[in-house]
């Protein structure tokens, strides 16, 4: 089997992990910026983490046969403080230009705030001025509905931005149908305690469709399984789907949709 | 996949959540002080699943979330605890 890690957080894990994706058949990890479990405390902070995403993490992978992408921003955890998003935001362009930056991501909402809110507007309007990509997430639990609400609507008042150029990730039942009816792509995240199970995912493709859905393991500092990708391939294979379909779920539209970017090229 | 195939592939699995569940709420109940507001939550989830309608699975992750739409002024920290607390 051969998949594509999506999104993975691949700063946080260890060289065990590389060995047990690239074994279980991974082609390449894609790497959203995300909040370290800590506030940085200046921009200076964003910028070494900018520079471990897209020099020195892209030559660990690469060790183990795996190509690397990245995509850049302020997560929305570190969204309150709009000053530091400012400045951060300020770094990002000098970024853009390398070989393995794919977009703006991952950005969006956490607790649903005003603040939260105008930086997400920030990026946006970057990633229209710059022609990226844009991956989004969605809030945690019982902010997630009206959090995908409200980043739906943002998206939707930009002339500029393409639906299809967009993922929305972490759906769930309650938010996967209305990503879709906007245009955008949706990715559903496998975690043991929160987001999607494997069951719940393969339920979600046959019920919605698998025309612009991606499965992903999100795997980070906290609990989350790198293998999360293919352990969901076993579970759609235990229920009878074809290889060719699983395929076209957890290889084929991951690179129809990064393939978007013309730096998106497999090994 | 057919009815039986299902319960092929997911019955022991969902028997033992099932027990877990029920272990959850008597560990519940015979713990002492009083319960927040996540407890009467996940009571009043839980109706979904005996109420013979379809989209269950969605009908308890809409009965645990904010139903608000406006922006919030200011985050309260950065976590989320599974349920509404405006929700009664």
């Amino acid at each position: 089997m051969r998949y594509i890690e999506p999104h993975g957080h691949m700063v946080s894990r260890t060289t065990d992990d590389y060995t047990d994706m690239a074994a279980a058949g991974c082609a390449c990890v894609c790497e959203p910026a995300l909040w370290a479990g800590f506030d940085r405390s200046s921009v200076q902070g964003f910028h070494d983490y900018f520079c471990q995403l897209t020099d020195y993490e892209p030559k660990r992978a690469a060790k183990f046969g795996l190509g690397h992408y990245t995509w850049l921003c302020i997560n929305p955890k570190e969204s309150e403080d709009v000053g530091l998003a400012k400045d951060v935001l300020g770094i990002i362009p000098k970024f853009l230009d390398r070989p393995n930056v794919l977009g703006i991501g991952e950005i969006g909402l956490n607790k649903n705030s005003r603040n939260e809110m105008k930086v997400l507007e920030m990026h946006v309007d970057l990633a229209a001025r710059s022609n990226q990509l844009i991956l989004v997430h969605t809030p945690h639990l019982e902010d997630k509905l009206k959090g995908t609400r409200l980043i739906l609507d943002v998206l939707k008042s930009d002339s500029r931005i393409r639906p299809e150029r967009c993922i929305i990730d972490h759906v769930e039942e309650h938010t996967v149908q209305m990503v879709l009816d906007r245009g955008h792509w949706a990715g559903m995240t496998l975690y043991p305690e929160s987001k999607c199970t494997a069951a719940r995912a393969a339920d979600i493709l046959e019920t919605f469709g698998h025309e612009r859905l991606w499965m992903n393991s999100a795997c980070d500092w906290g609990v989350s399984v790198p293998l999360a990708v293919p352990y969901a391939a076993l579970e759609m294979r235990r229920r009878g789907w074809s290889a060719e379909q699983i395929d076209s779920v957890v290889y084929q539209n991951p690179i129809r949709f990064m393939g978007q970017s013309p730096k998106f090229k497999l090994i | 996949m057919t009815r039986q195939q299902v319960l092929d592939l997911y019955f022991m699995e969902n028997r033992a959540k099932l027990i877990d569940l029920a272990a959850f709420l008597d560990r519940v109940d015979r713990a002492t002080g009083d319960a927040d507001f996540r407890l009467d939550a996940f009571k009043e989830a839980m109706q979904h699943l005996s109420d013979g309608k379809s989209d269950r699975a969605k009908s308890v992750l809409l009965s645990l979330t904010d139903p608000t739409t406006e922006p919030i002024e200011k985050a309260p920290g950065k976590g989320a605890t599974g349920a509404w607390p405006g929700a009664k």
